[in-house]
């Protein structure tokens, strides 16, 4: 192994570098100077995206520990998009008085839970797996309780931390179960001695739970809606899509490469799980009117939809999946943007405080109406080929039944968006939350996000981009 | 790039205002937004008409069918190897003639608008939005595949919603906009699947491929079945489902009514010419194929045209609200229109049906334009919409009464006007066809002449009423549009159809069928002496009538209580018993005991107050018990 070799691995050196030297130079701050970490800390993460970009060959380290491929670096580049966006809209927040001790600590901690969805996606056994998942996992629990002087945000910590934990025996007692009945851990070993004896199926049912516990899919998702709830906003954003959007890739590719044998089982188990995602859902997002917890539960049902993909298990669903992915990402960040700068500007998230938000802040409306009808699905904006690819594909595999149900749901989530838009636009208001002016890095997340919603929808070479380099897997 | 590239322009030109207006429109005084529109669809129109006159008549070579041309078309996506989504534009005979429609209504509403929204709130945004739709609804029908088609037929979804929530300080307007919406996008999920399960079968989107003679579909007619109809059928009848959602049909057409709350302009467009015949023209688009691997869909396709047509026209006779007669009305006549390509067969005089359709699309385009148009110069005369409260405007409205009355005579069928031209076609082809549903379309044809000159005696003939004030002749901005549009209702009805727009493109030999003609003609006017009977005068005949026919009259009355069914069940139904239930067992069950036990706690011990909410346990509880449940139902039963 020499030293080019390591450049494989360039997304989690840079990354951990990055947080490393983002730690070093907080050391060195005077109080009054912590808020000069923020633009240090955004522009090193800048230039990883960037440098993300670059093309790379691939290759397998560490005795077929860890993988790299176009595929699995893109897939990483998405994640690193919807971080960077997250990053830019989180700088009013950070800014205020009361958080102004631990600034750092809260890119530190994202960039090490990034590293660790990075390590997740390029595991080529399940031990780098589990290990990438834990670093994932763990230290969003300290995310979620950043604000601990609040009950709520201390308590989705605590919530979150119990209930992964619970997640991740489960999951371990499935891998424990594999290893026991094929003697390895490598997934490429693993694969050929997987069939449908009872203790595998088992094993990986709990596996299964255990990835559904991250991607929220009911009956696993009980805590989402209380942790998305309580953890400051942005946070929020980033476990509703940079956690979520990762465990499906990793979901996905293990499903895939290990378990692709018995194909037939965990496409059934999924069909159940994402009909029962989709419609529970939706169910309680009807009549949610907490903007966090209605849109954590419009993510639980957009859960349902990245099932679809994923069940199809060829070539066609997997590009449909990241696609969805991409464009859920963007959708999401744009609802959340706007959701985060109207509580940084005035403290409110009810929906009912919406109310004749178009009065005042006419931007912030429509960026908000564009997110919503591309999380509803409505052409031609970006989500709705998000959820288009993803049906085509599902039909592809014959899943008319499942297509059905999944555009009733579609059409019923429209229901609940449009409440959002009618809130905005047609509401009347006494008091409506006064005009503001977001500052420059929130305005150029929330920018960002519009342009993605736009770009993706218009400009179809993204989709062929991912198509081809799904190539590999298959 | 070939002679007709400058269609291209014909959908770009509304986007282009669209944007400029909508950008723009506030910096400069509000008619300026509204002439920029109305200059906008001129060009349009008159790019319109000439695309119309180089395909019929001076490109044609006589005697030759007409051909489909792809004038333009840019691969977008390729979804699949075999399956690309493209752009472009098709030109054939129906697409055509649905350039023409779409661009005189429209240009003849912008012109209209000018006088009937003077002073609105927004008046700029409506004119952006009018030209959203128009940018819409030309694409719709420019469309080279069915996925354009369907970008486009969202896209006229949206801009309607726009549109009719236009008064959006009117809590019904924007109640009846979200109804539109909603309802439509039910039927646009059958309109998905179908285009999904189609393009499947057949690895195309393209409508010339689909449609031609030796369609990928055709290998598909034999195969696997599902409740005794092939998957080729089911998929077409989905795809027929959508379009029926757009078109008002039975039992998806509740939005329409509600619809009315938009103003009366964009009715006259959106619900008059334009959206709501999106249906009749995926059909008729399609109908190759129907006709060729489905003819079991086309009978689905005639009997919803038919009951809607029948249903439609008895509502129509309860209704007061000028707006809702109308709307009634044009479901009753887009039926006709279903009607008609079901029962139609392809090639020929075989294809008469669907000349039929198409010509009653065209000429009901411009005749229910002229009465909604007319309706809305009533109504901005009076300021109100219900007949209960006009009467004897004859003497105020001269204008608009003679072209409302030509309007009203059109669409009862009385020649020479175009009318009756149109529907005489229609009943011809379902005669031949079949004789039930002959039976209803001419019974409907009588009742349709009734409530339509219910409404024209009780508005401008009846009782004299005492207005607040005087009512006054139309500006003439409004009256030039109803004047244009009588026209066309009086005379499209001698364009040569059967030579233009046929199922197979060839001319055929078609002429008054005076069997049928005559007794239509009997009924029509037959409808028009009980409603001059009744409505003439001011009398008591028309309530011993409605006493007479007691529940039957009140059951019309309230549309068949409809709308109370569609209530009750998402309401009462889905909301109290399924929506309802589960938030309050979130709220109270799951949240409700946990936050008990956590405050109880939180009392006990102060300590560890805020960390032990209780609520963790429930969820790994239930996170246990559901991994466990699928071990037993994946492991032991499957």
């Amino acid at each position: 192994m020499n030293i080019y070799d390591f450049l494989i691995m360039r997304h989690e050196l840079v990354l951990v570098i990055i947080a490393l030297v983002v730690l070093i130079i907080d050391l060195g701050l005077k109080p009054a100077q912590k808020r000069h970490i923020i633009p240090v800390a955004v522009t090193l993460f800048i230039i990883h995206t960037i440098i993300g970009f670059l093309p790379s060959s691939g290759g397998i380290l560490f005795g077929g520990m860890f993988h790299s491929s176009p595929l699995l670096v893109m897939m990483k580049n998405v994640l690193n998009i919807g971080v960077l966006i997250i990053l830019l809209q989180s700088y009013s927040w950070l800014i205020k008085p009361e958080n102004k001790e631990k600034m750092s600590e809260y890119f530190v901690i994202m960039f090490f839970t990034l590293t660790g969805m990075y390590f997740m996606i390029s595991a080529g056994d399940f031990l780098m797996f589990y290990l990438g998942l834990e670093t994932a996992s763990i230290p969003i629990a300290a995310l979620a309780a950043y604000m601990h002087h609040r009950t709520k945000s201390a308590e989705a910590g605590v919530k979150y931390i119990l209930s992964s934990a619970l997640s991740s025996g489960i999951l371990l007692f499935g891998l424990s179960l594999i290893y026991g009945t094929t003697g390895s851990i490598l997934f490429s070993d693993i694969a050929f001695s997987i069939t449908d004896s009872p203790l595998q199926i088992f094993a990986l049912i709990f596996f299964i739970s255990g990835m559904a516990f991250k991607i929220s899919l009911v009956p696993f998702q009980l805590w989402t809606a209380d942790v998305y709830e309580g953890a400051p906003t942005n946070v929020t954003s980033y476990l509703s899509v940079i956690s979520k959007g990762a465990a499906s890739f990793v979901f996905m590719l293990i499903l895939f490469k290990v378990f692709f044998p018995v194909m037939e089982v965990w496409r059934d188990i999924l069909y159940t799980l994402s009909i029962a995602t989709m419609i529970i859902g939706n169910l309680f997002a009807l009549r949610q009117k907490n903007m966090k917890r209605f849109l954590a539960f419009s993510s639980i049902a957009q859960a349902g939809f990245i099932l679809l993909g994923i069940m199809v298990g060829s070539k066609l669903g997997m590009t449909s999946v990241i696609y969805f992915i991409l464009t859920y990402i963007f959708s999401n960040l744009g609802a959340f943007g706007v959701v985060s700068a109207i509580e940084n500007a005035s403290g409110k998230l009810s929906m009912d405080d919406y109310n004749g938000l178009y009065k005042t802040n006419p931007k912030l409306s429509l960026l908000m109406m564009l997110s919503v009808f591309s999380l509803a699905g409505i052409p031609p904006v970006a989500g709705f080929f998000g959820k288009f690819f993803l049906f085509t594909s599902a039909a592809s595999a014959g899943l008319y039944w499942l297509v059905f149900i999944a555009i009733l749901n579609a059409t019923i989530s429209l229901y609940y968006y449009l409440l959002v838009v009618k809130a905005m636009f047609i509401n009347k208001n006494e008091t409506p939350i006064p005009a503001f002016k977001t500052d420059l890095p929130a305005r150029a997340g929330l920018i960002l996000s519009a342009l993605g919603i736009f770009i993706l929808g218009f400009w179809s070479q993204v989709y062929e981009w991912i198509n081809n380099l799904t190539v590999g897997i298959f | 790039m070939n002679a007709y590239s400058y269609t291209l322009l014909i959908p770009l030109i509304p986007l282009f205002v669209f944007l400029l207006i909508g950008l723009t429109g506030h910096k400069y005084k509000p008619s300026i937004s509204g002439l920029i529109g109305t200059a906008g669809l001129l060009v349009v129109t008159v790019l319109s008409y000439m695309t119309a006159i180089s395909y019929f008549w001076t490109d044609h070579i006589a005697g030759t069918a007409y051909t489909s041309l792809k004038v333009f078309e840019i691969d977008w996506l390729h979804l699949t190897e075999f399956l690309t989504i493209n752009l472009g534009i098709l030109l054939d005979p129906i697409s055509v003639m649905m350039l023409v429609v779409i661009s005189t209504v429209s240009f003849m509403v912008h012109i209209y608008s000018l006088g009937y929204m003077k002073g609105e709130k927004g008046f700029a945004r409506f004119y952006a939005f009018l030209s959203l739709f128009s940018f819409s609804m030309l694409g719709l029908v420019l469309a080279t595949n069915i996925f354009q088609m369907y970008i486009f037929w969202e896209l006229v979804g949206v801009s309607s919603y726009l549109l009719i929530g236009f008064y959006y300080t009117k809590p019904s307007a924007v109640s009846a906009s979200k109804k539109a919406f909603i309802v439509t996008r039910f039927a646009d999920l059958g309109f998905l699947i179908g285009i999904l399960m189609l393009s499947f079968m057949t690895n195309t989107f393209d409508f010339q491929t689909l449609v031609s003679s030796d369609s990928p579909a055709l290998s598909h007619m034999g195969g696997a079945t599902f409740l005794g109809l092939s998957t080729l059928t089911w998929a077409l009848t989905l795809v027929f489902i959508g379009g029926a959602g757009k078109s008002a049909m039975f039992p998806l057409h509740i939005w329409l009514p509600d619809a009315m709350e938009g103003p009366t302009p964009v009715s006259a467009l959106i619900h008059a010419a334009t959206m709501v015949v999106a249906g009749v023209y995926l059909v008729a688009r399609l109908f190759p194929l129907y006709s060729m691997v489905a003819p079991d869909a086309l009978v689905i396709v005639a009997w919803v045209g038919g009951i809607s047509s029948l249903f439609a026209a008895i509502i129509a006779c309860t209704q007061y609200d000028i707006k809702r007669v109308l709307a009634y009305s044009t479901m009753s006549q887009i039926g006709y229109m279903m009607l008609a390509l079901g029962v139609s067969g392809y090639g020929g005089h075989d294809g008469l049906g669907f000349m039929a359709s198409n010509w009653h699309l065209f000429t009901h385009a411009m005749f229910k334009a002229l009465l909604f148009l007319g309706a809305g110069a009533i109504i901005h005369s009076v300021h109100s919409n219900d007949m209960r409260e006009m009467g004897n405007l004859r003497k105020y409205l001269p204008i608009t009464h003679l072209t409302f009355l030509i309007g009203c005579l059109t669409i009862a069928g009385i020649p020479p006007l175009s009318g009756f031209f149109s529907k005489d076609e229609i009943l011809a082809a379902a005669l031949h066809a079949n004789p039930a549903l002959f039976a209803i379309e001419y019974l409907v044809a009588g009742i349709t002449a009734f409530y339509m000159f219910r409404l024209y005696f009780n508005v401008f003939w009846g009782k004299s009423t005492h207005y607040h004030h005087t009512p006054h002749e139309s500006p003439l901005v409004m009256t030039i549009p109803l004047m244009v549009l009588a026209f066309g209702a009086v005379f499209s009805g001698f364009l040569p159809f059967n030579e233009l727009v046929t199922s197979d493109g060839l001319p055929f030999e078609a002429h008054i069928n005076y069997s049928v003609a005559i007794p239509s003609v009997l009924i029509a006017a037959f409808g028009i002496l009980v409603a001059y009977m009744m409505y003439r005068k001011e009398s008591l005949v028309p309530e011993k009538i409605a006493t007479s026919l007691g529940a039957f009259y009140r059951g019309a009355y309230h549309k068949f209580y409809m709308d109370e069914l569609y209530l009750f069940v998402t309401h009462k139904i889905i909301f109290r018993y399924i929506s309802q239930p589960v938030a309050w067992f979130d709220r109270n069950i799951v949240d409700g005991t946990m936050n008990l036990i956590g405050y109880s706690i939180e009392k006990a011990s102060y300590m560890i107050k805020g960390f032990q909410s209780g609520r963790v346990q429930q969820y790994g509880y239930v996170f246990v018990t559901g991994a466990v449940a699928l071990v037993i139902i994946f492991v032991f039963i499957w």
